[in-house]
């Protein structure tokens, strides 16, 4: 089963981020540059179904020269190769150029299953998988907590307000795992190791085909006209409770009228 | 007057609409005439068209079908896009939910459109506002290409009632194969509660790992019902095993925006921070009286939750 894992290098989630006023992009020097959380659990996922049905993970991704260490990481957990679309003109995509790049590479490269994040915590759009289900013409199964597949059928449980939807669908599909799906593994030393002699294909968007007035900042189809800091809380009232802590927030949300 | 197409999240009970739907609705209304989209099974604009007409919306498009929510997500963005290419809408709003956010994007495809999700307000000029970066930072931004399609972002807008006709027009449905490619076996409801939807609720109480243990959420429980409000739970408390992860509020789980957030036993870490930052009171109950999550509070008590939460859900109750 040939799987294709896609991967997203994001600003640490756990740190400051911003924007940057240069251009209104994600500034990617502000913070540590990681392997979008979620993105881990599809590549588990990945190298699970690799490990149940044989066949090859490769990793697919978009970025600026630092999105090699993401792929890093993916190879070293063990997936077996990479693309890296690589290109100045990609700078300050919007979702829909992204989703057009990352479907023409999908175009180059055979695969049976294809496996992303349910979400970035960059972007936090969580429309990938459906922009490229739409653009490929493959089932879309988004937002997995579990996936199955057999017989050349997907089978996922999306996870939904309460409970799930039983999703259902033929391979080739597109699946989005959420962070309820598995337990990634570490990457081991072994795994560090044999990484750095896994193939990377750096592709450009000449060799994708696509022009690259079509990609970019300057033709996104959607602008950040400006951004600003959430203007700091007034100070708040905090009272150490000395038996009467409760009354003093009851009487609180009395005057906020809540109760 | 502009033509604005609103996707209408249908009530899943079938009782009619979602709150998302109304908030819209108001939000759609900025940008000129909402004509409200029901696309569901046969009998839900029927439902639906009550709450419709109540708050604004001047046409009502019926895309009814047996099989529509056999499917998932491509339907409805189908009809959407055929709407789009028949009225020429000035833009077109959805709820912000998981599937509102796939049918946006999926719609922004076929219309070679640009989109925006969880925009929390939409000005007349059609300049969105965005939360990004855990609610860190207020993005204005705009679609440059194509009709404007914008995801509404839930409890960020105040539904405004504004009585208008809600003229039902039958849209024929007949669904490409594309539209049919991932098939909806089941819907699995696991959590039956009484309490309100964790992204819909005005008011929610979440505990963290402070509260110990499974068992002891039941205090958490206890306060949220004296409010009528939702139960959530920081990703410390899901981790160990507290509370279930559909509970989850932060920047891997729920995004929440309640009147009122009590956040019982949470440190507010950026991980929470994420999930609730836009909400517009919030409480704060935590012994160390360093928790960052007091940065953010309104109010604050310093104490121990199991003295305070109990005390306050008595005195809650005796208000009644």
């Amino acid at each position: 089963m040939n799987i294709v894992v896609l991967v997203k290098q994001v600003p640490d989630s756990g740190s400051e981020r911003s924007l940057d006023p240069a251009d209104n992009t994600v500034a990617r020097g502000s913070a540590d540059n990681v392997v979008n959380e979620i993105d881990e659990y599809a590549i588990e996922e990945a190298l699970t179904l690799k490990e149940a049905h044989g066949g090859e993970v490769t990793v697919l991704t978009v970025g600026p020269d630092s999105a090699a260490d993401a792929i890093r990481k993916a190879l070293s957990m063990g997936a077996d190769k990479a693309v890296h679309v690589v290109d100045d003109a990609i700078h300050g995509a919007c979702a829909p150029q992204t989703s057009a790049i990352l479907a023409a590479a999908l175009g180059q490269l055979e695969y049976d299953i294809v496996i992303s994040g349910a979400e970035s915590t960059d972007g936090q759009l969580s429309v990938m998988p459906a922009l490229l289900a739409e653009r490929l013409g493959i089932p879309q199964l988004s937002g997995a907590r579990k996936l199955t597949v057999e017989g050349g059928v997907a089978r996922v449980e999306r996870q939904t307000d309460g409970g799930y939807w039983a999703l259902e669908a033929p391979l080739p599909a597109i699946v989005s795992t959420w962070d309820t799906i598995n337990e990634p593994r570490y990457p081991s030393f072994k795994g560090i190791m044999a990484a750095k002699k896994k193939p990377v294909t750096k592709l450009t968007l000449a060799d994708l085909g696509i022009d690259p007035a079509t990609v970019g900042l300057a033709t996104a189809t959607s602008q950040v006209l400006d951004f600003a800091g959430r203007p700091p809380k007034g100070e708040g009232v905090k009272v150490p409770d000395e038996g009467d802590g409760a009354a003093k927030l009851v009487d609180y949300l009395a005057s906020q009228k809540i109760v | 007057m502009a033509e604005v197409l609103v996707l209408v999240e249908l009530d899943p009970t079938g009782s009619g609409v979602r709150k998302t739907t109304l908030e819209a609705l108001t939000a759609a209304r900025a940008l000129g005439e909402p004509s409200a989209v029901v696309v569901g099974a046969p009998g839900s604009a029927a439902a639906a068209h009550d709450a419709l007409a109540e708050y604004g919306a001047a046409k009502v498009y019926v895309a009814e079908s047996e099989e529509i929510d056999s499917y998932l997500v491509a339907p409805k963005a189908e009809v959407l896009a055929q709407l789009v290419a028949s009225v020429s809408p000035a833009a077109v709003v959805i709820p912000s939910s998981a599937e509102g956010k796939e049918v946006a994007g999926r719609l922004a495809v076929k219309t070679g459109s640009g989109f925006l999700t969880d925009v929390t307000e939409i000005a007349p000029d059609g300049t969105a506002t965005q939360v990004a970066f855990a609610g860190a930072t207020i993005v204005h931004s705009k679609v440059t290409v194509g009709t404007p399609i914008y995801t509404v972002r839930g409890n960020s807008v105040t539904p405004e009632p504004a009585p208008a006709a809600a003229a039902e027009e039958p849209v024929a449905v007949t669904l490409s194969d594309a539209a049919k490619l991932t098939r909806v076996v089941d819907r699995v409801v696991e959590q039956k509660s009484s309490r309100p939807e964790l992204t819909e609720a005005s008011i929610v109480v979440s505990g963290g790992r402070g509260v110990a243990s499974a068992e002891n959420f039941a205090i958490i429980e206890a306060l949220a019902d004296s409010l009528g409000a939702a139960v959530g739970a920081s990703r410390a408390a899901v981790d160990s095993g507290y509370y279930p992860h559909t509970f989850q509020v932060g920047q891997t789980g729920k995004t929440v925006s309640p009147q009122l957030y009590i956040a019982v036993g949470i440190s507010g870490a950026i991980q929470h921070r994420a999930g609730m930052q836009t909400s517009k009171t919030i409480v704060a109950i935590n012994k160390d009286p360093e928790a960052p999550i007091f940065e953010l509070a309104d109010f604050g008590v310093v104490g121990d939750l199991n003295t305070v939460v109990p005390q306050a859900t008595e005195q809650i109750t005796a208000r009644r």
